[in-house]
């Protein structure tokens, strides 16, 4: 509806040559500003009015009224520090295991794989031509107690029988790390790609070893990939509900799992409202404190 | 400017016999060249001529398939890049876009292990002259600032040889002037030696003590701009090298210090010096600037038709066709003495036999012709 309503904008303009031509930027951001205007802002101004309703006593669950309760979030916050944390932690640490496996990777691919290249870009965005959910359902099978890996890792000598990995916080993190790696690798890929050869011959010239050339300028003019490929791999893994959901425990909840159940389970509105907001505001606050930090901003 | 002339007296550079082969494409094949400490050497040739592999080779970038390379007494033959005293400025400069103009001059220096650049960093940009530039980035500067940075940060680091690739092949014509005059200057002052790849003919003339014009992998005649230019030995250099008028004729004659030849029924002279062959089938070579519009000489040709003219300030340049078809190009310097020709006029061309040159006759008559605009 929002593109029709755009359209309808679009062809009632002003009919003067010189007017038409200066609205025309505005006629061109309509349809974004609506989609933004229906699905971003009112959405999010009714979150936040939820976000410190009240449900009055004895009234039917799910009716809430607006009473502006700011300590909703305070105590929102204190229920679920545990969880809160975790999430961070654990987006961090698949984050941080994302960029080891990915770095390699995308410089492989931008500097070494001649003709391969398209081949291996297409492998790395195939595991999206399957579901998201199927994907991290099959995790559950790899890591299962049949699996692979854990009847591999049965036949070493030190390693317990009663081993287990699903329902572990490794199978989380794994199953964090693989769904978000293609976010990683792709901006690597690009901000690598980008790079002039030349500049890294350059560095050889000026009497840089191959490490010190990589030191020194790979990993300097690939920042912006790595800054892009952090946040694109740290924000949705701070979120998400659906690898700890499948692949945990009730131990191994993350801050998505206990929006999702208030939501749809406990149908606790304002509760789930405020942790949203949280959430939102501590990326927000460490997507900026990091940026500033590695001063992207100045780099080309 | 406190720059004082480094003298290393490192010896020379000396190619000995080095190939590169790609598959079954030979870039360079077999090729020995000595570059004498302290000169400003030119390797001129068309793109593909195998100049650029030869630098490459030179600075370590890729290794000969063949033959060894030497500064001095040290063979660099299969030295790494960054342990050779060997410095490049890259055809586009390849400066690093994350660091500051001062950080990308200390690179090398610092690379080295050395704590205190500010001096000779300072220095190396003084002579460039962008000294006020240090704190800027690669990005901010214009082409020709870049350059000139992209030869001091080579420089400060006080290599044996430089080597330059086609350094002034992205700037405009005026910025392209300005900067050979420049990169001869800071030779001369710095004395080291550079080795200068280009396609350019006139860049290699202006700057090059010595050229050595490339053509397929492989060196066609090697010597100072008025050698090449007055008496080349090639039909590839006379034409690569300016423009050149080349006519198929049979010596007669080798006697008293001159070969007489003949072409169409017209008898020429040409002094035995300037004869580059054994063989009797030779080209005949004379420039355009020295064909005169006359019939007076011991060299003519008569009975020809002017059949295109254009005026280029200093001189005008015309087509002219003789009777059998043959078109000379002849230019004639705007003075006292001119002709004002049009098309169709009849006219008779003379030039001196000290401004002949004979070369191979088994050669290409067009070879090198219309390649020096390439790339």
């Amino acid at each position: 509806m929002a593109f029709l309503h755009a359209a309808g904008t679009a062809s009632s303009g002003p009919k003067s040559g010189l007017r038409s031509k200066s609205w025309t930027p505005y006629l061109l951001l309509a349809p974004g500003l609506i989609w933004l205007i229906t699905f971003f802002i009112f959405p999010i101004v009714s979150l936040a009015s939820t976000s410190t309703m009240v449900r009055p006593e004895g009234a039917q669950i799910g009716t809430y009224v607006q009473e502006l309760r700011f300590q909703n979030y305070i105590d929102a916050f204190t229920a679920n520090q545990e969880q809160y944390i975790r999430s961070f932690v654990y987006a961090a640490i698949a984050t941080i295991l994302a960029l080891a496996i990915s770095y390699p990777l995308a410089y492989m691919i931008a500097f070494k794989s001649g003709k391969y290249r398209n081949i291996l870009l297409v492998l790395v965005v195939a595991p999206f031509f399957t579901s998201f959910l199927l994907r991290t359902v099959a995790w559950t099978q790899i890591l299962g107690d049949e699996g692979p890996i854990v009847s591999t890792l049965k036949l070493l000598p030190f390693i317990d029988d009663s081993m287990r990995l699903t329902s572990t916080p490794f199978a989380v993190i794994s199953g964090l790390t693989y769904n978000f790696l293609p976010f990683m690798t792709l901006p690597l890929y690009a901000s690598l790609e980008r790079i002039d050869p030349r500049t890294l011959e350059a560095a050889g010239d000026l009497y840089a070893n191959g490490l010190t050339t990589f030191r020194k300028v790979t990993v300097p003019l690939s920042m912006p990939g790595v800054v892009a490929g952090t946040l694109l791999t740290f924000i949705p893994a701070a979120g998400d509900y659906v690898n700890a959901a499948i692949l945990g425990n009730p131990n191994t909840k993350m801050i998505g799992n206990v929006i999702e159940s208030r939501f749809f389970a406990v149908v606790d509105y304002p509760t789930a409202a405020a942790l949203s907001f949280t959430l939102m505001a501590t990326i927000l606050i460490l997507v900026t404190l990091y940026i500033r930090r590695t001063g992207t901003d100045e780099l080309v | 400017m406190a720059n004082p002339k480094v003298s290393q007296d490192t010896g020379d550079l000396v190619l000995n016999r080095i190939s590169k082969f790609y598959g079954d494409f030979k870039a360079v094949d077999d090729l020995s060249l000595t570059v004498p400490d302290g000169s400003f050497f030119a390797l001129l040739g068309p793109s593909g001529c195998g100049k650029t592999t030869t630098l490459r080779m030179i600075a370590g970038l890729e290794e000969p398939s063949q033959g060894t390379i030497h500064i001095g007494d040290t063979d660099i033959t299969t030295q790494k890049p960054y342990r050779r005293n060997v410095n490049t400025v890259f055809q586009n400069y390849a400066l690093f876009p994350h660091l500051t103009i001062f950080e990308n001059v200390a690179f090398g220096l610092r690379r080295r292990g050395q704590k205190d650049v500010k001096s000779e960093v300072d220095n190396a940009l003084a002579l460039v002259e962008l000294g006020h530039l240090a704190e800027r980035k690669p990005g901010q500067l214009s082409g020709g600032q870049q350059q000139r940075i992209a030869v001091a940060r080579a420089i400060v680091n006080r290599p044996e040889v430089l080597l330059l690739d086609e350094p002034l092949g992205a700037l405009d014509l005026k910025l392209r002037r300005q900067m050979q005059i420049e990169l001869k200057r800071i030779q001369m002052e710095v004395g080291i030696t550079f080795i200068h790849v280009t396609h350019d003919q006139e860049e290699a003339m202006t700057m090059a003590d010595t050229i050595a014009v490339m053509n397929q992998g492989k060196i066609e005649q090697m010597g100072s701009a008025t050698d090449l230019y007055e008496a080349p030995k090639t039909a590839f250099v006379a034409n690569f090298l300016g423009q050149c008028n080349l006519i198929k004729a049979k010596v007669q004659s080798r006697a008293g210090g001159k070969a007489v030849v003949t072409a169409k029924g017209h008898t020429f002279e040409i002094p035995l010096t300037r004869v580059s062959t054994n063989n009797d089938s030779i080209l005949l070579g004379v420039r355009p600037e020295k064909v005169r519009l006359d019939d007076t000489g011991v060299n003519s040709i008569k009975d020809c038709v002017v059949t295109d003219r254009s005026f280029v300030g200093t001189s005008t340049q015309y087509l002219v066709r003789t009777l059998w078809d043959l078109e000379l190009v002849v230019f004639e310097q705007n003075d006292e003495g001119l002709h004002d020709l049009r098309v169709g006029d009849k006219v008779s061309l003379e030039w001196d036999p000290e401004h002949t040159f004979g070369l191979d006759g088994a050669q290409d008559v067009n070879a090198g012709a219309d390649l020096d605009d390439e790339e």
